[in-house]
């Protein structure tokens, strides 16, 4: 197998997000950071550094705080999604998103749950729906445990299959990049291996970020880790070294365990 | 452990007593006036509860028997009517108030419905008499149902926006995250998820316009006879208890304190739907 080349898929340059008068992340010059096409990116470091404030600016999630600044620019595919004129909403369809929390929508069945990224924007035919979140379900390794009672609500689901549902539910819509925040922070170890096991097996088609409080995670699923302290980023680089040979002594400091 | 710690301890346990004594005395006093009202109008009026009060319409003075027919199925419908109106006016300030807080037009939407909540209900039939009645040419239930309708919109408005800000933020956030546009998530993620919610406000706003007399008096007016034309003068249950009570015949006084009675019973029914609404979570 040849070894594709590394691409820049998204990247951050100089990226500031601001919360009103307080200090936000990536005040001291901003954060600059490549995402790789079909890698995972790991967003490490201890709570309230900033790494998932510094997600949430990957798709414009931002843009519901009213007292949220974004300065500098995120590219996707060479587009600033902060250009004026450009849509969010259209952003947001390429790049989804899985929150920490696992949320089903309450009221929609299984199914629903995992077409409502297609059911809500017109689409209608029967066929496609079937396919596309059979397909999804299937990618997120929930297909055997729900086919059989895709009409029932999903609110009757586990914590680690709910979680799965919001990752079905986010692959139907077909992004080409997955934010996940700390997508298994609520799971049990069972299914956190399911999510992990998962991931490795997306990123044949999607490119991932996520944000993990877990160092071993991290080392894990992650091609590429970046370190995030004090709301700047620290460092950033292939997981294996940045986790055997730190430039930084705060990294190194971090990662053996000696604050975070 | 020493003495007077001991002492201040005893002494702490027998504020908590005598403050919890004076909280249920309180407490039983508002009720005994509840019961009090409910029992003397039950004493007054029970006698003239059968089933000719809820399929007959009233006699003239004098002649026995008849009910108040009119006014019960008049009630219904003007009130109905105003719900049908004022319904998509709440919901929309609501909505506007809970899903859209930065929106420049919300502090003068807030003091309004603020001011509207607090505003005696016959200043709503006076905007009716003047928006509907004159321009019509008459008294008609339509314009009862505008009059209830202007006293329920900052109710509705109210608690929908209460009910909205229950609704998870990662509601919104997943829907957002997957592309949908942001009316598209309040139409078909966030209103769903408040649906007990909005139900359970909508009936305590139907409730309230119920047992309003002040705005019907010159809106819907009252009539005699059972009515079902909007443009007609129509009857509802507080406008005849109101001029029952006041007429000098013991049979109408009888019905006055029955159509209260019923008008109370009503109230309680509404109520209990919207407790148990809001019981079925989802």
């Amino acid at each position: 197998m040849v070894k594709e080349a590394l691409d820049v898929h998204m990247e951050s340059r100089r990226l500031v997000v601001r919360y009103g008068t307080r200090l936000g992340v990536g005040v001291g010059g901003g954060v600059s950071l490549p995402l790789y096409r079909r890698r995972i990116t790991a967003l490490i470091g201890p709570s309230g550094c900033g790494k998932t404030t510094f997600l949430r600016a990957l798709n414009r999630m931002h843009d519901l705080t009213p007292s949220a600044r974004v300065e500098g620019e995120v590219l996707l595919d060479g587009e600033n999604i902060y250009a004026p004129g450009v849509d969010p909403v259209l952003v947001r369809r390429r790049v989804g998103m899985v929150f920490q929390k696992p949320t089903a929508f309450p009221t929609l069945s299984i199914y629903d749950n995992v077409a409502a990224g297609l059911k809500l924007v017109g689409i209608r035919d029967r066929k496609r729906l079937d396919e596309a979140v059979e397909r999804a379900l299937k990618a997120a390794a929930l297909w055997e445990e729900v086919k059989d009672r895709l009409r029932a609500p999903a609110s009757g689901l586990s914590g680690g299959q709910q979680q799965r549902l919001t990752i079905a539910r986010a692959l139907a819509v077909e992004p080409e990049v997955l934010l996940m925040d700390e997508p298994t922070a609520s799971l049990d170890p069972i299914s956190t291996q399911a999510i992990e096991d998962l991931l490795l097996t997306l990123k044949e088609q999607v490119t991932i970020v996520i944000v993990t409080h877990n160092m071993q995670q991290a080392a894990r699923v992650s091609d590429y880790t970046a370190f995030f302290l004090n709301g700047e980023m620290v460092e950033f680089g292939p997981t294996e070294t940045l986790f055997t040979k730190p430039q930084d002594p705060r990294t190194e400091a971090y990662i053996t365990g000696r604050f975070g | 452990m020493s003495r007077e710690r001991d002492l201040a301890l005893r002494r702490r346990y027998w504020v908590e007593r005598l403050m919890l004594a004076l909280v249920a005395l309180g407490t039983l006093l508002a009720f005994l006036v509840l019961f009090l009202v409910l029992a003397y109008a039950l004493f007054q009026g029970a006698g003239a509860l059968n089933l000719d009060f809820f399929l007959k319409d009233m006699r003239p003075p004098g002649e026995a028997g008849g009910g108040l027919r009119q006014a019960i199925v008049g009630t219904l419908l003007v009130d109905g009517l105003g719900l049908l109106l004022a319904l998509p006016f709440g919901l929309a300030a609501g909505i506007l108030l809970a899903e859209y807080p930065d929106h420049p037009l919300n502090p003068y939407l807030r003091l309004l419905s603020d001011t509207l909540n607090g505003m005696p209900a016959i200043l709503f039939g006076l905007l009716a008499f003047i928006l509907v009645v004159k321009p019509m040419g008459g008294f008609s239930g339509l314009s009862g149902a505008f009059a209830l309708g202007f006293l329920m919109i900052p109710i509705l408005a109210r608690s929908t926006e209460g009910v909205l800000s229950l609704v998870p933020k990662e509601v919104r956030e997943a829907g957002l995250a997957l592309g949908l546009p942001r009316w598209r998530v309040i139409l078909s993620l966030v209103l769903p998820t408040a649906r007990a919610g909005l139900i359970t406000g909508i009936l305590l706003a139907f409730a309230r316009a119920a047992g309003e007399a002040a705005p019907l008096l010159f809106t819907a007016f009252g009539s005699p006879l059972l009515e079902l034309n909007p443009l007609k003068p129509m009857d509802t249950l507080p406008l005849r208890l109101f001029a029952f009570a006041i007429s000098p015949y013991e049979d109408w006084h009888q019905k006055a304190w029955a159509a209260g009675l019923v008008l109370f019973g009503f109230i309680t029914l509404t109520s209990l739907l919207a407790r148990w609404a809001s019981r079925r979570r989802f």
